[in-house]
C-alpha cells in the first residue's frame, strides 16, 4: 500500500488561533516532510481558517500524518483533496522585464492566450497576474521566462473538491476502513 | 462573576479539578501563584530540581490514574521540566505543567529567565496554553484537564505570563468545558468488532497482545476475561506489565529486545493477533521478530495514528480498549470450540519449559539482581509498587519480579529515562501513601536524581531504593561486551559515593548489605521506616541481563574480539 512519492493534497480546517500555523507545520517537519505548498484563509465562520497544503510522499506515509494532523487539539477536520476530482487553483503575480516595445506586445500576446491580466505597468516590466492549475502557471512562465522574470510570487494550492460534497462528506485519512 | 486574580483562580480551578498535589519549585515568574498557594488546601512538594518535580507528578499519575501536577517557574525552571514532560508523552501519562513566564509585555525581548517553552515543548505535548487574561484561565486550565486524560493521554502545559498571574478579572470557574471540540470514537464500529470476533473464533494459534493502553483504559478485568474466554496466550509489552496476574496460565511473557523466547517465538508464529493499545515499538518488537505473512493482526488502539504506524492491520478497531473488548467478548462468548487452542498452548507451554535463562556464575561478594528480585517480590506486599530506572536494573525487574494488578509496575519505556525512577517513587508514595513503594535502581540512574532525597526527608515520604550498585553503566558496559568485543569507553564511574553516607547526610536511612539475608532484614527494617531508605547492594560490574535478542542489523554492524 506504500507506493511511489507524489504530491499529494488535502485540506485542513483549523481554529482561527495563533500558533496553530506553527503546530500544523510542525508536526508535518517532526515527520520529516518538505511542505510543497499551504495555504491558509479564514473561512465564513471567523472563528476557523482552512489549509491546504501540498506534501510529497507516498500513500501511507502521508495518511500518518493527516492522522497526527487530526489528532492536534486545534484541527477541526482534515480530509484528501483527490487531485482527479478537485478543482485546484493557484496564483501567481510574474514580474516580466520589458524593455522594449516588441516585448510588450509579445507578453500582452502571450498573456491573452493564457487569459492572463496585466496588473502593473512599468518603463522596463510588466507585472501579470496569472490564475489555473499550476501546470498552466509553469507553462507560462516557460514561455515569459526568454524575456526574463524579475521577480515572481506564487500562493501555492488551494482546492476543491468538485461537485456538491464537502470535505465533511470525505474520509477522513483515505485509509481507515473498517472490516 | 467575583473579581481575583489570575494566580488565585488557577489554583480555584486546580481545586475544581480536585488537585491535591502540585509537586514544583518556585522562582521570579511564578511568585503570585506562589503566593497565592499560602490561601490554598492544595498540597505543595517542594523538589530539588524540576525535572523530578515532573518525574514526580508523572509517578503520582501512574499509580493513581489521576493527572498529575507540576509547576516551575520561567526560563530554566521551565525548561528543567523538559525530560519529565518528555517522559510523559512518550508513555502517555497525564500530567498538567504550569510554567511562571515573564509579563506579556516583555515576552520576545530575551528578558531575564525567558524561554521558548511554548515552541520548545510543543513536540512533547498534547497541547499547551498561554492565557492573555485572568478571565481566560479557568477555561484554559479546565481544558488542559480535559485534554489531559482524554485518551490517548499525555501532557499538557500553561505557560502563564506573569502580568496574567497579578492582573484581576471578571474569572467564572465553569463546570466543565466543551473544548477541545475533537473527540475520538469511543467504540469500533460493530461490523468490525464482530468480524474481528470470527478471525479470533476461528484461530487455531491466537495470540492477544497488551500494551500500556489496557492500563490507561483501566481494561485489566475485561482483557483477562476475553483471555480465559478463547483460552488464547497473552504477551505484553513492558507498559503493561502489571494488566495481566503473571502467575496465570495463559500468561506467556515479556516481549522484546530482553523478552521471554518463547513470548517472542509465540508472536511469530501465531496465526491471529489481537492487540490491544500496544504500539509495535522497535524495542517490543525487533526487526527479527516478523509476524507471519498470513497473520491475522486485528489492531485495537484509541489513537488512530497508531493504525498502520508500524504495522499493517487486518482489521483496525478504533476505540476505548475497556469498550472494544467487552464488545468482542460478548461475541465470543460461549461460541469457542472447546479444546481449540489446546495444542498452541502445549506447543508453547514446551517451549516455556525448555527455555533456560542463564542466570551467569555466582561471583564471590556480589549478589544476584534475578535472585534479588525474587526477595523482594516475596518482601513486598502483592499490592506494593515497583518502580525502575532504566537500563538493566529496568530488565532485572520486568523479567524477574512478576507483579500481580496494574499501576503496580512503573517505568519508563518510551523515553527511557534515567534518573525517572526514584522521583516517580515518590510521586506514587503520595499517591498511594499507604502502600510500600520500592525504586530498583542502578547506582548510575540513582545519580541522576539522588538529591531528592532531600525532597523525600523534608516532605517525609518514605520509599525504598536499592541500588543494584556494580559502579558501571551497566546496560551500556553489558552493549559494549556484545557488540564492541568489551571495548568499554566510559561506562565506568569508579568510586560512587558512599551511598550508605550519602543517605545518612540526607537524614534519610542507608544500609549496606553483603549477602540475601542481610538484604531481607535490610528490606523489612525500610518497609518500617519513617524515612526514606537506601540498600546498596554489591552487583558484579559483569553481570549480564538475560534473555537478550539483539536484532542482528545490529550483531553485524559489532566489533568482533581480537582473536
Amino acid at each position: 500500500m506504500s507506493g511511489e512519492a507524489k504530491d499529494q493534497i488535502f485540506a485542513l480546517i483549523v481554529e482561527n488561533k495563533p500558533g496553530v500555523l506553527f503546530r500544523v507545520t510542525n508536526m508535518i517537519r517532526r515527520r520529516g516532510f518538505n511542505i510543497e505548498s499551504i495555504t491558509v484563509g479564514t473561512l465564513a465562520d471567523p472563528s476557523l481558517s482552512r489549509m491546504t497544503i501540498v506534501i510529497r510522499g507516498d500513500e501511507r506515509e502521508v495518511s500518518q500524518v493527516m492522522k497526527n494532523l487530526y489528532k492536534l487539539v486545534e484541527t477541526v477536520r482534515v480530509a484528501r483533496i483527490p487531485e482527479e476530482s478537485s478543482v485546484l487553483r493557484e496564483l501567481a503575480l510574474i514580474k516580466v522585464k520589458a524593455s522594449n516595445p516588441q516585448a510588450r506586445a509579445d507578453i500582452l500576446n502571450y498573456a491573452q492566450i493564457f487569459r492572463a491580466r496585466i496588473v502593473d505597468v512599468a518603463e522596463d516590466a510588466l507585472t501579470v497576474e496569472i490564475t489555473g492549475e499550476s501546470r498552466k502557471i509553469d507553462a507560462f512562465l516557460n514561455i515569459v521566462k526568454g524575456f526574463g522574470v524579475k521577480e515572481m510570487a506564487r500562493t501555492g494550492i488551494t482546492a476543491l473538491v468538485r461537485g456538491g460534497k464537502t470535505i465533511e462528506d470525505e474520509d477522513k485519512f483515505g485509509v481507515v476502513r473498517h472490516g | 462573576m467575583p473579581r481575583m486574580s489570575g494566580a488565585r483562580a488557577l489554583l480555584k480551578t486546580l481545586q475544581s479539578e480536585k488537585v491535591e498535589v502540585i509537586f514544583g519549585i518556585p522562582g521570579g515568574a511564578i511568585m503570585p501563584v506562589y503566593d497565592e498557594l499560602l490561601n490554598s488546601p492544595i498540597r505543595h512538594v517542594l523538589a530539588r530540581h524540576e525535572q523530578a518535580a515532573a518525574h514526580m507528578a508523572d509517578g503520582y499519575a501512574r499509580a493513581s490514574g489521576r493527572v498529575g501536577v507540576c509547576m516551575a517557574t520561567s526560563g530554566p525552571g521551565a525548561t528543567n521540566l523538559v525530560t519529565g514532560i518528555a517522559t510523559a508523552y512518550m508513555d502517555s501519562s497525564p500530567l498538567v505543567a504550569v510554567t511562571g513566564q515573564i509579563p506579556t509585555s516583555m515576552i520576545g525581548r530575551d528578558a531575564f529567565q525567558e524561554a521558548d517553552i511554548i515552541g520548545i515543548t510543543a513536540s512533547i505535548t498534547k497541547h499547551n496554553f498561554q492565557p492573555k487574561k485572568p478571565e481566560e484561565v479557568p477555561p484554559m486550565v479546565k481544558a488542559a484537564f480535559r485534554i489531559a486524560e482524554t485518551p490517548r493521554k499525555g501532557p499538557v502545559l500553561i505557560d502563564f505570563p506573569r502580568d496574567v498571574q497579578v492582573g484581576e478579572g471578571d474569572v467564572k470557574i465553569p463546570e466543565r468545558t466543551d473544548y477541545p471540540r475533537w473527540h475520538f470514537p469511543d467504540r469500533p464500529p460493530e461490523a468490525a468488532v464482530k468480524e474481528a470476533a470470527e478471525l479470533l473464533l476461528q484461530a487455531e494459534k491466537p495470540l492477544i497482545l497488551a500494551g500500556g493502553g489496557v492500563i490507561a483504559a483501566e481494561a485489566s478485568a475485561e482483557l483477562r476475561s476475553l483471555v480465559e474466554e478463547l483460552r488464547a496466550p497473552l504477551a505484553i509489552a513492558l507498559m503493561a506489565k502489571g494488566c495481566f496476574p503473571e502467575d496465570h496460565p495463559l500468561y506467556l511473557g515479556l516481549l522484546g529486545m530482553h523478552g521471554m523466547p518463547y513470548a517472542n517465538q509465540a508472536l511469530t508464529e501465531a496465526d491471529t493477533i489481537l492487540a490491544v493499545g500496544f504500539r509495535f515499538s522497535d524495542r517490543t518488537i525487533t526487526p527479527d521478530m516478523s509476524l507471519r505473512k498470513d497473520v491475522k493482526l486485528i489492531h485495537a488502539d484509541i489513537d488512530v495514528a497508531e493504525i498502520d504506524k508500524n504495522v499493517q492491520a487486518t482489521i483496525p478497531l478504533i476505540g476505548d480498549a475497556k469498550k472494544t473488548l467487552r464488545a468482542l467478548l460478548s461475541h465470543v462468548k460461549g461460541r469457542v470450540k472447546p479444546r481449540k487452542t489446546e495444542e498452541w498452548l502445549k506447543h508453547l507451554e514446551k517451549l516455556r519449559r525448555r527455555a533456560r535463562l542463564p542466570l551467569g556464575p555466582e561471583r564471590k561478594g556480589y549478589l544476584k539482581p534475578p535472585k534479588l528480585m525474587k526477595e523482594i517480590r516475596e518482601l513486598m506486599p502483592k499490592r506494593g509498587i515497583i518502580v525502575t530506572e532504566v537500563g538493566q536494573n529496568q530488565m532485572w525487574a520486568a523479567l524477574y519480579l512478576p507483579v500481580y494488578h496494574p499501576r503496580t509496575f512503573l517505568s519508563s519505556g518510551g523515553l527511557g529515562t534515567m534518573g525517572f525512577g526514584f522521583p516517580a517513587a515518590l510521586g506514587a508514595k503520595v499517591a498511594q501513601p499507604d502502600v510500600p513503594v520500592v525504586d530498583i535502581a542502578g547506582d548510575g540512574s540513582f545519580l541522576m536524581n539522588e538529591r531528592e532525597l532531600a525532597t523525600s526527608v523534608k516532605e517525609k515520604i518514605p520509599v525504598i531504593v536499592v541500588i543494584l550498585d556494580n559502579r558501571v553503566l551497566g546496560m551500556v558496559a553489558q552493549w559494549q561486551r556484545h557488540l564492541y568485543a568489551g571495548r568499554y569507553s566510559q561506562v565506568h564511574l569508579g568510586l560512587t559515593p558512599d551511598f550508605v553516607r550519602l543517605a545518612e547526610a540526607y537524614g534519610a536511612q542507608g544500609l549496606r548489605v553483603e549477602s540475601y539475608q542481610e538484604f531481607r532484614k535490610a528490606f523489612k527494617e525500610a518497609l518500617k521506616s519513617d524515612v526514606a531508605t537506601v540498600i546498596d547492594v554489591p552487583v558484579s560490574p559483569e553481570e549480564n541481563v538475560y534473555p537478550i535478542n539483539l536484532p542482528k542489523s545490529l550483531v553485524k554492524t559489532a566489533i568482533q574480539p581480537p582473536t
